[in-house]
């Protein structure tokens, strides 16, 4: 029963048509079929944060959906925020606050602080903690990270943009 | 884990859902926001054949307000409950309930519906939704019907949903300016499941409570109303007095069960403290 079924997708602004076993999570087809590698799967089960793209604007768990449910939707991944330097800086606060060791966890982390700074543009040191709830880090703690999208908060507050903290200027 | 391979459909109205899925004989499962099945199937704790996609189907969309009824398509998700102003103004115990579900990705793709019908005793929206005395539109092969609340979870994760129909939508009495609406829960973690959760609904008349109804969530087996502590608070005005003696009738409501971690003796103390609390702050706010 492994059948294949074609799949039109709109990833990082691109059109794709590609196929899919049903039961590949967008996840896997994004590593293994797109090489997007930046979309990390830690625990498979929704707890850990690490899978997290932008489906219609939202962030959603990569890893708790089916790829042919994605069917006809615009996905965003790290490395879709990344080359239109949308995050750019938050990546650059995160680097200057030591906010990643191993990395793991990040681009989770990324795509959390960019929904939330766009839904709630100052939010509160608490507020942000609980947007990160459902994001594990296990190496430095969470402190740092807070900070580094306290941080952005605020520059975004006094006009500064994103695109402005990207290595190489768009 | 990965899933077992299984076929996907993607209907797009009720009927052609209710058909895919009565063919497959049993060997179906319906699929809403995926943020329960997923799971199950990655951990392959089910492996159904065949895997109906109901996410598209419009006639389980939308939220409206007819005649004194607010009704919610069993797709909407759970940060509308967070989010939409017809929810806050009619279903407020949704809204209050919903920053404690989960974590705001996967309050993005989660459904009332999926979350009603998989009816989790530790879940937020089905003790809320026995709260506020919601009705569930049910469709199957042989037509609709609608189930109160009260008569709808039947015991663990078992509804009164039969193997193939469709949860359609909620119609819940909307509240208006007469009512007073309060829900907490304790948990370890903000998003974890709760160790106890309560919501409450008073109907004031005045200054005294005219009609209650109070649910709690993760004390057994169902979402469980407590009638006795209700029944306790009506007719009387809400001072602390008449508040100890709801805390003390929740004896007879809750028969929470044994567990490693929370004796059942603890569990039911937690949920005096949380009644205590609520009807504290609905005190206060008068
Ligand atoms: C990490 C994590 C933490 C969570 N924390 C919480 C929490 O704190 N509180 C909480 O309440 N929930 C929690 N959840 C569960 C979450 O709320 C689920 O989204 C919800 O329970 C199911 O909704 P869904 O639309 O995703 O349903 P699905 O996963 O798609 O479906 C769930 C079940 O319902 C059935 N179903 C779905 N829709 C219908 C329908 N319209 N008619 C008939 N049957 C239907 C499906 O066949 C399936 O059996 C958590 C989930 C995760 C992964
Ligand atoms: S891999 Fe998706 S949440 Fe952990
Ligand atoms: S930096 Fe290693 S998990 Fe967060």
């Amino acid at each position: 029963m492994t059948t294949l079924r074609p799949l039109s997708l709109m990833v990082n602004g691109e059109t794709l048509t590609c196929f899919a076993e049903p039961r590949e999570t967008l996840a896997d087809l994004l590593r293994r079929g797109l090489e997007l590698t930046g979309t990390h799967t830690g625990c498979e089960m929704g707890v850990c944060g690490a899978c997290l793209v932008m489906l219609d604007g939202a962030p959603v768990h990569a890893c708790l959906l089916f790829a042919v449910q994605a069917e006809g939707s615009a996905i965003e991944t790290i490395e879709g925020l990344t080359a239109k330097t949308a995050i750019a800086d938050l990546q650059c606060a995160f680097h200057d606050r030591n906010a990643l060791q191993c990395g793991f966890c990040t681009p989770g982390m990324l795509v959390t602080a960019q929904a939330l700074l766009a839904r709630n543009p100052q939010p509160s040191r608490a507020e942000i903690r609980d947007a990160l709830s459902g994001n594990y880090c296990r190496c430095t703690g969470y402190e740092a990270i807070v900070d580094a999208i306290e941080t952005v908060a605020r520059r975004r507050a006094a006009g500064e943009v994103a695109a402005a903290f990207a290595e190489e200027p768009a | 884990m990965k899933a077992r391979a299984f076929s996907y459909f993607r209907p797009a109205t009720i009927t052609e859902a209710l058909t895919v899925f009565a063919v497959a004989g049993g060997e179906a499962s319906y699929i809403a926001g995926g943020q329960s099945l997923v799971p199950a199937l990655a951990l392959r704790l089910q492996a159904p054949e065949r895997l109906v996609d109901i996410a598209h189907i419009d006639a389980l969309r939308g939220i409206s307000l007819e005649d004194g009824w607010l009704r919610l398509g069993a797709l909407t998700r759970h940060v509308e409950a967070h989010d939409d102003p017809l929810i806050a103004a009619h279903a407020p115990l949704l809204a209050l309930a919903a920053p404690h579900v989960a974590h705001p990705a996967i309050r993005n793709r989660g459904t009332l519906g999926g979350s009603v019908a998989l009816a989790d005793p530790a879940s937020e929206f089905p003790a809320m939704m026995l709260a506020m005395g919601a009705e569930m539109e049910i469709a199957g092969t042989e037509g609709t019907r609608r189930v109160p609340a009260d008569s709808f979870f039947l015991d663990l994760y078992q509804t009164a949903l039969e193997p193939g129909e469709l949860l359609v939508a909620f119609h819940i009495p909307a509240a208006g300016p007469e009512h007073r609406c309060a829900f907490d829960e304790l948990a370890r973690r903000r998003g974890d499941y709760a160790i106890v959760g309560c919501g409450t609904m008073l109907t004031m008349s005045g200054a005294e409570t005219s009609s209650a109804r109070i649910a709690f969530l993760a004390v057994g087996a169902t979402p469980v109303r407590a009638r006795a502590a209700e029944a306790s608070l009506v007719g009387r005005r809400l001072d602390s007095e008449t508040i100890r003696s709801a805390q003390a009738a929740l004896a007879e409501d809750l028969d929470p069960p044994d567990d490693e971690q929370v004796p059942a003796a603890m569990r039911l103390h937690l949920a005096r403290v949380l009644l205590g609390r609520l009807l504290g702050s609905l005190a206060e706010a008068a």
